[in-house]
C-alpha cells in the first residue's frame, strides 16, 4: 500500500524522544510513500516548530509530556495558523483507543479527510505496537539475565556457608520457592538481600 | 505493609486502576494505597504515575483507568465536549482545595519591585498590581510582554492566574503571553528564561525557589481560601454500573484524606510522596506545601499558611455545585465555551454530591446541609475571594456580565434563556 501523490504531500509532524521508536516509525511512513514526514526529539520550542512547519498531521508518543502542550495549542488559535482540531473523527472511538493502547496520540488539522488519514494511523499504531513487542522481548531478556545473576549469588553463599556443591544448592532454593509459591530468583534475591544486611 | 489477596474475612479485594500526575496532591491515591485505606474498604488500587493530564484524560475514558486524579475543571470540559473530550466524566468527591502558587523569575519579580517595594510581600492583590505595573511600562516601552506559564487549558491553573491578572486590569489574551509548560519542567523553563511568571501545583513553586530561581508571589489559597483544585474523576457510564464500588472508592479517599490533614502524619506523607515512582521530589521540599510552610524565596519572610493545600477538613471532600459553577463561568468568561448551556443542571451532573452523600451517609464524616453556597460572602470566612469579590453561583450570569475583563464572545443574552 503506498500513498497517493496528493497523500504523500500530507505534512507530518512525529514527536518521539526514544530514537529506536522514531526510526522505526518514521521507516514506515517512508515506505507508505509519506514524504514529507519532520522528527523532532526535542520538544523545548515545540511552538515555534509547530508555527514554522504548518503540519497537517501531528504524531506524539504518550510518554511525552509535552503533549499537554499541544492541547493548549489548539485551543489558541492565533498561535497556530490554522485552527488543528480534534482526533480523525469523534464518533470513531476504536480508532482512538487503538492509538492510546499502543500509546500515541494524533493531531489532525480541521478538514483534512478521515480515508487520506487513516493510513497514516493505522501505520503508525502498528509500528507503535511492534516497538512494544520489541521493548517487552527486551525486558524479558534483561530480566531472566537478573534472575539468573541473582541465583547464581544466591547459589554461591548457600555453598560457601552450608558447604554443600552447587546442585545441592540449587535444589535447596528451588525446593524453598515450591514450598513458599514463590519464583526461584525471589527467594535468591531475598537471600541475597538478607546477607546484605546482615553484612552492613 | 504489602498487600494481600485477601481481606475482609476472606473476601477477594476488588482492583481499582488509577491514574495519576506527579503532585502533592496526588497523595490521597498513593496514602489510600501505601498505608492500605483501600484494602480496609475492600478495595486494591492500582496506581498509575502519568507525564500529562491530556494521557489522564484519554486513558479514563477509553477504561485503561477505573478513576483518576484530576483537574477540577476537566469532567466539566469531558461534560461539554470540549478538547477531544469524548466520554462523559463526573466527579464523585473532591480529592483535595487549594495546593497552586503563582510564582515569578527573579527578574520579573526585581522588576515588580521597582513599581512596588513593599506591596509585593503581602502576595496576592498587591503582586498582582506590581505586575499590572510591570506589564503597562513594558507595553510603553514597546518591550514583549511578559510570558506566562500554566500546565494545562481546563485547569484551575489556568483560570487562578487569569483571575489574578485580571483583578489587576491585566487582560491574558492580549496583555501578556500565556504558554502551557509541563509541570516537571517548568522550573528550569523559568530558570531558562523561557517564561516569566508560572502557577502550577506544589511542589514545583517550592522546587523553583529551592533553586534559587523563582519567588511565590501569590498562593492560591491568598486568591480564594478553600478553593476548588482536584477532583476524583470517573466515568459517567462505569459510575452507574459500579455504585457500590464507587461509594467504597469515596470512603477509601476521604479516609486518605483525613490522615493526611492531620499534621502528626504530614512528615510520613511527603516522605511516601518523596519516592520516585510517585512525586520524586526531595521530601523536605515536599514537606514545605504539606506543612503550611510558606517559603516564598527572594527577600520575602516566611509565612505559615495551614491551608496551602488542604485534604479532608471544611468539607473539602465535597464537590461542591458552587465550584463547578464558579469554573463554569471560567470557561464562559475566557472563551472556552461559547454554545449556551444550564449552569446548574450541568453542575449536578458532573459534581455529583448525590454520590459523596450517599458513600458518607451514617459515617462520622461531617456533610453540609445544602449543595451550593455563596463563595466569598465574608473576608475572614474560608470561601473568600480575593480581591474581595463574592460569588453567588444563583447569580453567575450577572456575576460574569460584571466582569471587566471578559473574552468570552458569547451572548449571556442567550445563557439566560437557557438559565432560569
Amino acid at each position: 500500500m503506498s500513498a497517493s501523490d496528493s497523500d504523500s504531500a500530507i505534512k507530518i509532524l512525529l514527536i518521539d524522544e526514544n530514537p529506536i521508536r522514531r526510526a522505526i516509525i518514521e521507516s514506515g511512513l517512508a515506505d507508505a510513500g509519506f514524504k514529507a514526514v519532520t522528527v523532532l526529539s526535542n520538544t523545548t520550542r515545540l511552538i515555534d516548530h509547530i508555527y514554522n512547519l504548518d503540519p497537517d498531521v501531528v504524531l506524539i508518543d504518550l510518554e511525552n509530556p509535552s503533549r499537554d502542550v499541544l492541547e493548549q495549542m489548539f485551543q489558541v488559535s492565533r498561535v497556530v495558523r490554522r485552527p488543528i482540531a480534534m482526533f480523525v473523527d469523534r464518533s470513531d472511538k476504536s480508532e482512538i483507543e487503538a492509538a492510546i493502547e499502543a500509546g500515541v496520540s494524533a493531531y489532525i488539522v480541521d478538514g483534512l479527510k478521515k480515508e487520506r488519514v487513516k493510513p497514516i494511523l493505522d501505520m503508525t499504531v502498528s509500528r507503535f505496537h511492534a516497538f512494544n513487542r520489541l521493548r517487552a522481548e527486551l525486558d524479558e531478556v534483561k530480566s531472566a539475565l537478573k534472575d539468573r545473576k541473582i541465583v547464581e549469588k544466591a547459589k554461591g553463599i548457600l555453598m560457601k556457608s552450608r558447604g554443600i556443591d552447587e546442585d545441592k544448592a540449587y535444589e535447596l532454593l528451588r525446593k524453598t520457592a515450591m514450598s513458599q509459591g514463590k519464583r526461584i530468583a525471589d527467594v535468591a534475591q531475598a537471600l541475597v538481600s538478607s546477607v546484605d544486611l546482615l553484612k552492613e | 505493609m504489602t498487600a494481600t489477596a485477601n481481606d475482609r474475612g476472606g473476601s477477594k479485594l476488588r482492583e481499582v486502576t488509577a491514574g495519576f500526575i506527579p503532585l502533592v496532591d496526588c497523595a490521597p491515591l498513593v496514602i489510600a494505597s501505601e498505608l492500605g485505606f483501600d484494602r480496609q474498604h475492600g478495595l486494591s488500587l492500582v496506581l498509575h504515575r502519568e507525564v500529562s493530564w491530556a494521557n489522564i484524560r484519554d486513558k479514563l475514558e477509553i477504561g485503561a483507568f477505573d478513576c483518576a486524579h484530576m483537574l477540577a475543571p476537566m469532567p466539566i470540559a469531558a461534560q461539554l465536549g470540549l478538547g477531544r473530550a469524548t466520554e462523559p466524566i463526573i466527579a464523585p468527591m473532591a480529592l483535595s482545595l487549594n495546593g497552586n502558587a503563582i510564582t515569578v523569575s527573579l527578574p520579573l519579580y526585581s522588576a515588580m519591585l521597582e513599581h512596588d517595594a513593599i506591596a509585593t510581600r503581602a502576595g496576592g492583590m498587591a503582586a498582582a498590581k506590581a505586575v499590572a505595573a510591570v506589564v503597562r511600562s513594558r507595553q510603553t516601552a514597546g518591550l514583549e510582554p511578559p510570558t506566562f506559564g500554566m500546565v494545562y487549558p481546563f485547569s484551575c491553573h489556568n483560570y487562578d492566574l487569569r483571575y489574578w491578572l485580571a483583578a489587576a486590569g491585566v487582560d491574558a489574551d492580549n496583555d501578556v503571553n500565556l504558554v502551557v509548560v509541563p509541570p516537571p519542567l517548568i522550573a528550569d523553563t523559568l530558570k531558562a528564561g523561557r517564561i516569566d511568571g508560572f502557577c502550577v501545583g506544589q511542589p514545583w513553586n517550592s522546587v523553583a525557589v529551592e533553586q534559587g530561581n523563582g519567588v511565590i508571589v501569590a498562593t492560591k489559597s491568598e486568591l480564594w481560601a478553600r478553593s476548588p483544585e482536584k477532583v476524583l474523576g470517573v466515568r459517567e457510564a462505569w459510575a452507574e454500573r459500579n455504585r457500590a464500588l464507587v461509594a467504597d472508592l469515596v470512603r477509601t479517599l476521604v479516609a486518605a484524606g483525613r490522615w493526611l490533614d492531620e499534621p502528626a502524619n504530614r512528615g510520613e506523607a511527603a516522605r511516601i510522596l518523596s519516592q520516585p515512582q510517585y512525586v520524586g521530589v526531595a521530601a523536605d521540599i515536599l514537606l514545605r506545601p504539606l506543612s503550611g510552610e510558606l517559603i516564598r524565596g527572594g527577600e520575602q519572610r516566611q509565612d505559615r499558611d495551614p491551608d496551602l493545600v488542604v485534604f479532608h477538613r471544611g468539607f473539602a471532600n465535597f464537590p461542591w455545585h458552587s465550584h463547578a459553577v464558579w469554573l463554569m463561568t471560567q470557561m464562559i468568561r475566557w472563551g472556552q465555551i461559547r454554545e449556551p448551556f444550564d449552569l446548574s443542571a450541568l453542575a449536578q451532573r458532573v459534581f455529583r454530591t448525590d454520590l459523596y452523600r450517599e458513600a458518607v451517609a451514617g459515617s462520622d464524616v461531617p456533610l453540609p446541609p445544602s449543595d451550593s453556597k455563596r463563595e466569598g460572602v465574608a473576608a475572614t470566612e474560608p470561601g473568600a475571594f480575593f480581591g474581595g469579590d463574592t460569588f453567588d453561583p444563583e447569580a453567575a450570569l450577572a456575576y460574569l456580565s460584571a466582569l471587566d475583563i471578559r473574552n468570552s464572545g458569547a451572548d449571556l443574552e442567550a445563557f439566560a434563556s437557557v438559565n432560569s
